[in-house]
């Protein structure tokens, strides 16, 4: 079992880069701790800002710093960076096109027993609505590494959530496939029998890739893509997928409204219709647990995928 | 600043004044009567105190400022153009016209323009920020912003008073236009400001007040500021709302965005002309 989770491998990125460039700067919101980032405010002090809990401050100050030259990389739990900090991350970043990175940890439900105002459920809706605003959740702890690393060579805005807790590895050392805004394709079974598609973002793929191995075993030919660049969207890649389809399944830790689900739909009715079914959290309060709990709850797990493919088709 | 100075730049501030009544009657929209309180303030910033021209803008040293109270833009745009930054006819004929990058709100695409502001209460994070930057990187760069003091009920603003004032930014300057007007009626009726001074000065900042349509006086604040390395200073600039407008437009709680009709355009022409002929004399 993997025990390091996306949020520390963020960090220890901005480390390695932080010895050469002097010029890279993490802020926090007394959220150093929650966000793995002790060690850089450790061992850079020079290089790290304590706003206190005061997120809007926290986003307008990265934008001024970044106006002045500085790369600001913004760490808050997803659910306050999101919500709080929207209006600054819309004018300060967006709108006046900073070099500002938003960093949303603990998202989705990572909080999951510690109720609604802990949940981050409607940033990728919140963050994509944002024009010049750039999305993306990555799956697992190298392919955060390789975001990170791409992220670094631009100055452009994005907003970023990782999750609180560790997640299996998907990719590894030797081999993280990856191409900036472009999902990674994964295929299993022979292309004979019905063909699916599932559309996957952050801790939804690797579930989504265990109940594609469940539904070969069945015969069932699947296409899984992480989709960890959901804006901008990797259109191309869902189109191609979704040539010969029966049936396209996303698999997002966020509400049914303006997520994944949203992209994958208005995609795939405009360039290859077919039958498109959206698995998100509900549109509801969520169940009180930890997060696994909580995605077994709603069927957000391999099982649970796996079972609503064989439910459509 | 000598006094043949003070009259020079007093009566741009009043020439000004007619470039902005000529934007806002062409348009038809604007918010005239911040724009009249805080003209003197930008004046005095961006032709006495400022390292900033059109020769400079990407000089890292430079130094910055950000117009938090955005909506006072279109005395902001006259500023810069009369700096060279871009054409004052282009401005009065294009401000806030279809497709214009004049948008009624600062942005960044005009040139001189640092930050696009329009929401209230951003701009002192923001100064925050740069002047951490800049004084990370030891740059000679002082850090300006103009607030509204209708725009001090923002919450981010006290953030950044807090953050300010616990880096002790002594390389920050904050202004807030204080004309007692805002939209809905005074700021004591809508939201008390009136410790503004203790309160701001318990946040670790160098608090000074100026009369804010004196160039002479608010220059003297601003170099006064310069000389205090281990605080960022306020500057309490106590101004009148449409200053220089006359009996019409003076202290008026209804001209925070009117837009004058042919009678009043003429009696606040001809007050900006008396009161510039007063200046010629002086």
């Amino acid at each position: 079992m993997n025990k390091i989770p996306n949020r520390q491998a963020i960090c220890e990125v901005l480390m390695e880069h932080a010895k050469s460039d002097k010029d890279i700067i993490a802020l926090c919101s007394d959220s150093r701790g929650s966000a793995s980032m002790t060690p850089f405010f450790k061992e850079f002090p020079e290089q790290a800002v304590e706003v206190g809990i005061a997120e809007q401050d926290l986003v307008g100050i990265a934008a001024g710093m970044a106006h002045a030259g500085k790369k600001t990389y913004c760490f808050s739990p997803a659910c306050f960076l999101s919500t709080r900090s929207y209006e600054q991350a819309k004018v300060d970043v967006a709108y006046s096109n900073t070099n500002v990175k938003l960093i949303g940890i603990s998202g989705g439900i990572s909080y999951g027993e510690l109720g609604m105002s802990h949940h981050s459920a409607q940033d990728i809706a919140a963050m994509s609505a944002i024009p010049n605003m750039r999305v993306y959740l990555p799956s697992d702890r190298f392919q955060t590494a390789k975001l990170i690393e791409a992220l670094l060579t631009d100055d452009s805005p994005a907003y970023v959530r990782v999750g609180r807790n560790p997640v299996e590895d998907i990719y590894s050392e030797e081999s993280t496939p990856f191409e900036m805004d472009k999902a990674t394709v994964w295929k299993f079974g022979d292309g004979i029998g019905k063909k699916i598609v599932i559309v996957a973002c952050g801790e939804m793929v690797r579930p989504a890739l265990e109940g594609a191995k469940s539904l070969e075993k069945e015969g069932i030919t699947v296409t899984v893509l992480d989709m960890y660049c959901v804006k901008p969207f990797d259109k191309d890649a869902l189109i191609k997928a979704a040539e010969d389809a029966d049936l396209v399944v996303s698999v997002e830790e966020h509400a049914p409204f303006g997520g994944l689900g949203s992209d994958v739909a208005s995609v795939v009715s405009a360039n290859k219709p077919c039958k498109v079914v959206q698995m998100a959290l509900p549109d509801d309060h969520v169940i009180t647990g930890k997060s696994k709990a909580v995605f077994d709850y709603y069927g957000l797990n391999a099982e649970g995928i796996a079972k609503t493919v064989k439910g459509n088709l | 600043m000598n006094r043949e100075r003070v009259k020079e730049l007093s009566i741009k501030a009043m020439d000004l004044r007619k470039v902005v009544l000529e934007m806002i009657r062409k348009s038809g929209g604007g918010h005239i009567g911040g724009d009249f309180s805080v003209m003197e303030t930008l004046v005095t910033l961006y032709f006495d105190i400022m390292n900033i021209s059109p020769d400079n803008k990407d000089d890292p040293d430079r130094d910055y400022f950000v117009m938090s109270k955005g909506h006072s833009v279109e005395s902001y745009y006259a500023v810069l153009a009369d700096k060279g930054f871009f054409d004052t006819q282009e401005l009065i004929d294009t401000f806030s016209q279809f497709g214009s990058k004049f948008i009624g709100h600062p942005n960044n695409e005009v040139d001189g323009v640092e930050m696009n502001s329009g929401s209230l209460g951003h701009g002192l994070p923001v100064a925050v920020g740069m002047a951490l930057a800049c004084r990370m990187d030891k740059r000679p760069s002082r850090i300006y912003t103009v607030m509204g003091d209708g725009e001090l009920a923002e919450g981010s603003v006290w953030e950044g008073f807090m953050a300010a004032g616990h880096y002790k930014l002594g390389n920050l300057c904050a202004v807030v236009d204080r004309n007692h007007l805002q939209i809905s009626g005074t700021t004591e009726e809508v939201m008390t400001h009136e410790n503004l001074h203790q309160q701001v000065e318990s946040f670790g900042w160098n608090v000074l007040e100026a009369n804010g349509n004196s160039i002479s006086e608010m220059s003297e604040a601003f170099q006064s500021a310069m000389n205090v390395d281990d605080k960022p200073t306020l500057i309490i600039a106590n101004t009148i709302k449409g200053f220089g407008g006359g009996d019409v437009m003076e202290n008026n709680v209804g001209w925070h965005h009117h837009v004058p009709n042919d009678e009043e355009y003429e009696k606040i022409v001809k007050a900006i002309d008396e009161r510039r002929e007063e200046l010629e004399n002086e």
